[in-house]
């Protein structure tokens, strides 16, 4: 089984300017130890996706239909108790900015001792030691002295993976990641990335890594879906994907990238901007930026399998020769 | 050789870290508590010529905005000499150092924070270059026009504010005022960071086809190495406050030199590396305040050796125009 099924998730947010459609028909599933890469320019909804997914979504939002199945069961209206009791035990989150998670004004061996009795009977001293491993896991070294320190004496990076302990503790089935080493530099990020994939590797954890950074999803993820303003518009294998793009916009994107590019030439760019959620025509919402679209892009395409494993929402997509 | 548009030589800035309420009463109590002194740069040569793209890499904290603001003349040094055009500001009229400000420009990280909200498009673009009687006011709305349109605004927005645009064009916003004043050098101070890879590019291109039309310099600030690479003839590469490597572009990413640079580029994810093992520099970047002895990259540094713990290493010729500092070079 699976161990998550979204299916076709709608979230909305009703403001005062109008709906807003952050998420819209989204779908994908993951496997027991497999990464998704979520991608998608700022304001796609890949937040909101993965807020969702932990029932985490405050007025005026809410999951207006769709279902997430977390090992077949149907997180979408499940009782406040029992979501809490998944969250941070069998599903946990992990935020860009670390202090989502920690608190401010108590130690971390605090913070973690009481995540763990939180959700297990276990005893004080099995708690710190399993706060000790975690914080292991992740890389910190010196984990019992690290133990007693407050938050605000680690750095950006530490304080990033001693969230990401946390998140680890009741070794959860599932992990939703948004954008956790955006904020970070490239060499606390590389050693970040080194542990979440032995954990995926090790554990069996599955993992929603939502990035805007193609560059990780590439090394990190076995499966990518690619959104854009609410829908997932390609869906696939991470290389079959980055490779050959069926959607225009998955390939304007990796054609964007500098390093696809020769040194010096003008990078291929996708014209015109990203389009507000509030005043989407009709059809796809890529047309307006679209080398391809035509009166036949008016109508909304459906998420097709164009080849096996291999999904796109496209009128035209680059399959074939032409690719 | 074409000249050198700037020079600096032996530039530092320190920031003192004044005590917080604690630290001084504890100082009142007696105890020797000292103000904390960060050297944010530490020594820096750097020399940029006439038409060349620059880029300086580096981790967060390591000083490249602060060199950036001095290379702009925007901060002032602690130490060292800056050249314009071969001739050192210090020793020049008043006149002379208003023209060389000028001929500088800077172009930052977030559009939104550098444009004032209360102002329209066309007072932002267009207000320097009326106060520096570059225009008269007779030309004044055809010459923001034309500033609007070559950052690739369209200038029917002109009397619009900055919110009421996106990030992207924010950013064009903040370029068409720094070209407004007809500057000849620029310094980008990861003015493309913020932006989504699709809105990046056109931004990228941007900066480089007005490179061409108008012969700018760039001293180009960025931590993506990607960016850099695409973008720059040469690249200065920084590591808490001194360069430890600067190599023309192709050269150092063909035979990175300095350990630093070598594990920078090994973490740097690429979408041409698939699935991979992502493997890790050890440790934290230490903190400014209290950077390690001898050659600050020692605690992290797999061929570290005694020496590198006493003795900073030099900033050295090892190939035509490639210098690294690093004792494993002699
Ligand atoms: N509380 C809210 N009220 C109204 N609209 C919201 C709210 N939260 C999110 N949205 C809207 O939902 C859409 C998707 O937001 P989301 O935060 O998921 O984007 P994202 O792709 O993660 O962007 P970023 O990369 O900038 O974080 C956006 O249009 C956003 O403005
Ligand atoms: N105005 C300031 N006052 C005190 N410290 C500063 C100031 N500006 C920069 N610093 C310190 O100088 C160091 C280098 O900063 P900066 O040049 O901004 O780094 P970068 O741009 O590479 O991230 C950092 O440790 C920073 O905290
Ligand atoms: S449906 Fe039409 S507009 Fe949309 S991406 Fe495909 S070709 Fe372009
Ligand atoms: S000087 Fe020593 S510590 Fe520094 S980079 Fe070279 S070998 Fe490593
Ligand atoms: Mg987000
Ligand atoms: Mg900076």
């Amino acid at each position: 089984m699976n161990t998550l099924e979204v299916k076709n998730l709608c979230t909305h947010f009703f403001t005062r300017a109008g709906v807003v459609k952050a998420v819209d028909g989204v779908s994908f599933s993951i496997g027991r130890g497999k990464v998704l890469g979520l991608v998608g320019e700022s304001g796609s909804g890949k937040s909101v996706t993965g807020f969702s997914i932990l029932g985490l979504v405050d007025p005026p939002g809410r999951v207006v239909s769709g279902e997430i199945l977390y090992k077949g069961k149907n997180l979408v209206g499940l009782p406040e108790e029992e979501l809490r009791r998944l969250r941070g035990n069998r599903i946990a989150m992990i935020f860009q900015d670390p202090m989502m998670t920690l608190n401010p004004v108590l130690r971390v061996d605090t913070q973690m001792i009481e995540t763990v009795l939180a959700h297990e009977k276990v005893s004080r001293e099995e708690a710190r030691q399993r706060s000790r491993d975690a914080l292991g896991m992740v890389g910190i070294p010196s984990p019992d002295e690290r133990l007693k320190s407050y938050p605000h004496q680690f750095s950006g990076g530490m304080r990033q993976r001693v969230a990401i302990a946390i998140a680890l503790l009741h070794r959860p089935d599932l992990i939703v990641a948004d954008e956790p080493t955006t904020a970070l530099d490239v060499t606390i990020q590389g050693q970040i990335l080194a542990e979440v994939q032995k954990l995926a590797q090790n554990l069996g954890t599955s993992l929603v890594w939502i990035t805007h950074d193609l560059s990780v999803v590439a090394g990190l993820a076995d499966e990518i879906a690619v959104m854009y303003a609410g829908r997932v518009v390609e869906q696939g294998e991470v290389n079959a994907v980055l490779d050959a793009p069926y959607h225009p916009y998955t390939h304007g994107l990796i054609g964007s990238v500098p390093s696809r590019n020769k040194r010096g030439e003008p990078l291929r760019q996708i014209p015109g901007m990203t389009p507000s959620l509030l005043s989407l025509a009709p059809g796809c919402a890529f047309k307006t930026r679209c080398n391809r679209a035509d009166a036949a892009c008016d109508v909304m395409p459906n998420l097709d399998e164009l080849s096996p494993g291999r999904f796109a929402r496209c009128v035209h997509p680059h399959v074939g020769a032409e690719a | 050789m074409s000249e050198n548009i700037l020079e600096l030589k032996g530039i530092s800035r320190r920031f003192e870290k004044k005590l917080d309420l604690a630290g001084r009463m504890l100082k009142k109590a007696g105890f020797p508590m000292r103000e904390e002194v960060v050297h944010a740069v530490d020594g820096v040569d750097l020399a940029v010529k006439k038409g060349e793209v620059v880029g300086l890499v580096g981790e967060s904290g390591c000083g490249k905005s602060t060199l950036g603001r001095m290379a702009a003349g925007i901060m002032p040094t602690s130490d060292g000499e800056v050249y314009w055009r071969g001739k050192n500001i210090r020793h020049m009229s008043p006149d002379e150092a208003k023209k060389a400000k000028l001929a500088t420009q800077m172009i930052f990280q977030d559009p939104y924070a550098s444009l004032n909200p209360r102002m329209k498009v066309d007072k932002i673009v267009g207000e320097a270059p009326l106060v520096h009687g570059l225009v008269n006011r007779a030309n004044w709305p055809a010459y923001v026009d034309e500033q609007m349109r070559r950052a690739g605004l369209d200038p029917a927005f002109k009397t619009r504010y900055p919110h009421q645009f996106s990030g992207g064009q924010r950013q064009r916003i903040g370029i068409a005022r720094a070209l407004a004043v007809q500057p000849e050098f620029i310094v980008c101070d990861e003015a493309v960071a913020a932006l989504d890879v699709s809105i990046q590019a056109q931004v990228l291109n941007l900066f480089m086809d007005l490179r061409r039309e108008l012969d700018l310099t760039y001293l180009f600030i960025s931590h993506d190495l990607g960016v850099v690479e695409h973008l720059s003839d040469r690249v200065v590469i920084m590591y808490l406050g001194r360069v430890v490597e600067q190599a023309p572009t192709e050269e150092i990413f063909a035979r990175a030199n300095h350990p630093y640079t070598q594990s920078l580029l090994a973490a740097v994810p690429r979408i041409e590396s698939r699935k991979r093992e992502f493997t890790s520099v050890k440790g934290e970047i230490p903190s400014p305040l209290n950077p390690p002895s001898g050659c600050h990259f020692h605690p992290r540094c797999p061929h570290a050796m005694d020496r590198c713990k006493l003795e900073r290493p030099a900033l050295k010729e090892i190939a035509p125009g490639h210098m690294s500092a690093c004792h494993l070079n002699g």
